[in-house]
């Protein structure tokens, strides 16, 4: 009896050997891509001096400053994308050490639970980003980005890494989905 | 133990179809306008992509969850039902994200971008959008459930 459940965890074991290595590769690359969606926007702040009115014939030089900070969805992108890119690494160390199937389980629900951080983060940020493109007119809001096009650009590259890494863990997910349930009805 | 189980996904799907189809709704028939100084300031759904984006995603939810009811269990189509409620879910919580996001600049405005708070002029599209927001919270969390419950069910023999 124990012999046969050593024999076949040895066959799960080398079946998975593949699908481990999609998972390394998936992994590796949603941390890439999340760690660069959060530093780019960290990093995001653009500062023009602009005229705000002319005495006599010298005008007078205003500072304004565009930074991710002013904007709270931008901010719960940056905390959002961080806190996947951390759990994403934290869990490609930590692989030697989770064996269990019990491991497995755990991983899968977290994968779950920051892919949906990943995914309301880059869903917040993308609506703030069109509403500073294209403005609204009815409720006479004007839109920012002719003015600060860096800033824009920069929130653009920021967001399409986010929108790479939301595909990235949506894969990870479904194969894991896949892993797990087709363990079960091979154990039935 | 499978009948309670299969009341309980029944009894998740309905209030879930419930919730997406009350946000829907509740935020279609926001509108509202004020006229100030001979201007006429009004405010719709459809002015703001993300609010459509709202309306289409719980109108596409509730109308996969009531879909979905007439699926049997443990055949092929289920677990293809698995997948689709793991992305419906994310789904609304996307459009949930988007709307809330927009709502909490039409509330407070962005100083530093030069964009007035509306909800001062217009407070019954706010106070629309707010339900609307709160049903489609309501729906999200029905549909987290609804992964839960299955993910519990279907491996539950891995647990000991």
């Amino acid at each position: 009896m124990a012999t046969e459940n050593g024999k076949r965890a040895e066959e799960e074991s080398r079946q998975s050997q593949p699908k481990s290595k999609l998972f390394l590769s998936l992994r590796l690359a949603a941390v890439l891509a999340t760690a660069t969606a959060t530093v780019v926007m960290a990093l995001n702040k653009q500062s023009r001096r602009i005229a705000v009115a002319v005495v006599g014939t010298s005008p007078i030089r205003q500072t304004f400053t565009a930074a991710f900070q002013q904007s709270p969805a931008f901010v719960y992108f940056v905390i959002a994308n961080a806190i996947a890119s951390l759990y994403n690494l934290l869990v490609l160390l930590l692989r030697p050490f989770l064996r269990a199937k019990a491991h497995d389980i755990l991983v899968h629900l977290l994968d779950e639970v920051i892919f949906a951080l990943v995914a309301t983060g880059v869903a917040a940020a993308a609506s703030m980003a069109e509403l500073g493109k294209n403005g609204n007119v009815h409720a006479r809001w004007n839109p920012i980005c002719d003015r600060f096009e860096a800033f824009c650009i920069r929130g653009g590259l920021a967001l399409t890494a986010s929108f790479a890494g939301a595909l990235l863990l949506l894969l990870m997910n479904a194969f894991s989905t896949f892993t797990l349930h087709k363990s079960v009805l091979s154990q039935d | 133990m499978a009948k309670t189980s299969r009341l309980c996904s029944l009894l998740l799907r309905l209030l879930a179809a419930a919730a997406t189809l009350c946000a829907a709704v509740v935020m279609a028939t926001s509108h509202d306008s004020t006229t100030i100084f001979g201007l006429t300031l009004d405010a719709k759904f459809q002015y703001t992509p993300s609010l459509e984006f709202f309306v289409v995603a719980n109108a596409v939810g509730c109308g996969y969850t009531l879909l979905v009811l007439f699926v049997p269990p443990t055949t092929s189509l289920s677990r293809l039902v698995i997948v689709f409620d793991v992305t419906v879910a994310m789904l609304l919580t996307a459009a949930t994200a988007a709307a809330g996001a927009m709502a909490e600049v039409g509330k407070k405005g962005n100083s530093h971008a030069g964009w007035m708070p509306i909800c001062g002029q217009v407070p019954s599209f706010c106070d629309h959008v707010m339900g609307a927001l709160i049903c489609a919270f309501v729906g999200v969390i029905a549909y987290f459930l609804i992964v839960l419950h299955t993910i519990y069910t279907l491996l539950s023999p891995l647990f000991p």
